[in-house]
């Protein structure tokens, strides 16, 4: 922020030479034009398609037991990684900010290895890790008997590894900021590490956590190439939500893909808008 | 730190089971899914994956990639640029509302990404039967394609310049209007050396994810061999095909731009000295 911003008797002086700098005009129609052609109108259709068909064929469509099916497994799995991601983000976040060990720079920089790596590439590594010859799969399936390629758990699995680094890189900056007076403190005042670390980091850093979650829940939802490969895509079994919508539109029903793609969307702007709400809540109980 | 601030220093036992845990997570989740790819692929040797590689509709997958990019990138860097110079150099109405918008395609699915385009200008869509009547083909196109990838690498500058500029303010650009500086002056020689590092970091990841896009270019690529197929759809085709060598071989090109990518990265923060734009 600049210094003027925060200075109320510049305001109106600030106010009056407002266009001080040039290229106001042409900045904001580019990104106007940008941002209208690219996502809003696009965006828009994607609202009006649906009703083609009708209320009721909308709720058709979205009734189905294949699609409903299919929205539990989206939604639930990406909650459940988004959840899975919560503790191994901390751990990863909390090492690579507090201890110092070989190897440390080159972990963090790994971290965002799944943002870099394309999703079908991630997809296929982790079918050929967790199918049952894979590196992992093997053992799991010899050991405990598990399987996870082609079935549900392993749209977990790649969706852990799609919301970990949100986790991660959201957590991190505030426990690099977070001041070790308060821990200092509950130290002095008789609390064991660990009592300090449940009572005096965690809730420090729950606000972070929420968004972290959120965000790496939003881009699980929503993952594609990550999953086809694993998930086996059987229906009613592993099938995901975009997946639908990839088969409603090979067969021409674009309402119906439409339908899916817009009450996706919805669904996962409420889940976000009630983590955000009770971020917010956070954040002003401390205040 | 830990010499100096006992009280907040962890115990041995307690720092070595964090660190050994960190590690084997990383490599698990990290190391061991790259190292498996890149084994899957030269399961047979080299020759074999460099057979793939080479191979004409591999290269031509690998052309259309870095078309789709080479059109792509610049357009959201041209829009990222000028919608971080409207937000963080003036006050408007709805700013926020702007900037939340702006961010907008990263919550979506790279599918709905795909399929608004086809909403738009498929067969069936909006625009279908004008386009057809003026034969003009978007969806199974290149055009499709490049709107697609546009879509979905949206917000990678603008995110990465907007909170840089922001905090940067406005004082430097505003003594060089004063001095006399036209727009394209100011924005060269003062916003631009300020912020050079991260719109740099900001268009790699950009070209990153339009290069690796799956989901989006899926749904209007319509699979043409040789003409519509970008190289993670063809990773698929091949691996559809149970030409595993040849899908892992190109999907070991496409890992390598990951890797590529993550250490420009970290090198370009390193020449910052500063993070750059955290999450993508």
């Amino acid at each position: 922020m600049s210094a003027s911003a925060s200075l109320p008797f510049l305001a109106t002086a600030r106010s009056s030479r407002r266009h001080a700098l040039p290229g106001f005009n042409l900045s904001l129609g580019l990104t106007l034009a940008w941002l209208g052609l690219i996502v809003l109108v696009p965006l828009a259709a994607l609202a009006i398609k649906p009703w083609e068909i009708g209320v009721g064929g909308v709720l058709a469509v979205l009734t189905d037991a294949r699609v409903l099916a299919a929205f539990r497994l989206s939604f639930g799995a990406a909650l459940l990684a988004a959840l899975v991601s919560v503790p191994v983000g901390l751990l990863i976040a909390w090492t690579v900010t507090r201890y110092r060990f070989p190897g440390r720079r080159l972990l963090d920089a790994l971290v965002d290895l799944p943002f870099a790596l394309p999703t079908a590439v991630a997809g296929l590594a982790l079918t050929a890790l967790f199918a049952p010859n894979g590196w992992l799969g093997a053992p799991l399936a010899e050991w405990f008997g598990w399987r996870v390629a082609f079935t549900p758990a392993g749209v977990v699995v790649a969706l852990v590894f799609v919301a970990l680094p949100f986790l991660v890189r959201t957590v991190e900056p505030v426990l690099r900021d977070l001041p070790l007076d308060a821990e200092e403190a509950a130290a002095t005042l008789g609390a064991t590490r660990l009592q300090t670390i449940r009572r005096v980091v965690l809730p420090a850093l729950l606000p972070a956590v929420i968004t972290g979650f959120g965000l790496g829940f939003a881009r699980a939802v929503g993952e594609y190439g990550s999953i086809i490969f694993i998930a086996g895509n059987m229906p009613m079994v592993s099938e995901i939500a975009p997946l639908l919508i990839v088969v409603k539109l090979e067969q021409f029903d674009y309402a119906g893909a439409a339908g899916i793609g817009l009450a996706m969307l919805l669904l996962s702007f409420v889940i976000l808008l009630a983590l955000n709400l009770w971020q917010r809540r956070l954040r002003r109980g401390r205040a | 730190m830990s010499a100096t601030r006992p009280a907040v220093d962890d115990p041995a036992l307690l720092r070595w089971a964090a660190v050994t845990a960190t590690l084997l997570l990383a490599l698990a989740i990290f190391v061991l899914p790259l190292a498996a790819v890149f084994a899957e692929a030269l399961r047979r040797g080299w020759e074999p994956a460099l057979a793939a590689i080479v191979e004409e509709d591999a290269q031509a997958a690998v052309r259309l990639t870095l078309l789709v990019a080479l059109i792509a990138v610049p357009v959201n860097t041209i829009g990222g640029i000028a919608a971080a110079w409207a937000v963080a150099k003036f006050d408007f109405w709805g700013k926020r509302l702007l900037v939340t918008l702006i961010e907008l395609p990263f919550s979506v699915s790279p599918v709905i990404s795909g399929l608004v385009y086809v909403l738009l200008f498929g067969a069936q869509g909006y625009l279908g039967p004008w386009l057809q009547a003026n034969d003009l083909q978007i969806i199974f196109a290149l055009p499709g394609l490049v709107l697609a990838t546009v879509f979905v690498t949206f917000p990678f500058v603008a995110r990465t310049l907007i909170p840089l500029m922001q905090e940067q303010g406005r004082e430097e650009e505003e003594a060089a209007a004063t001095l006399g500086a036209g727009g394209w002056d100011i924005f060269r020689r003062v916003t631009l050396p300020n912020v050079k590092w991260a719109l740099l970091s900001g268009v790699l990841l950009c070209n990153a994810r339009a290069m690796g896009e799956f989901g989006a270019v899926s749904v209007v690529s319509g699979h043409i061999r040789g003409q519509t197929n970008t190289m993670p759809l063809h990773v698929e085709i091949l691996y559809n095909e149970y030409m595993f060598v040849g899908a892992f071989a190109v999907a070991s090109l496409l890992a390598l731009l990951g890797l590529v990518t993550l250490f420009a990265k970290a090198l370009l923060e390193v020449l910052a000295g500063r993070r750059i734009g955290a999450r993508a």
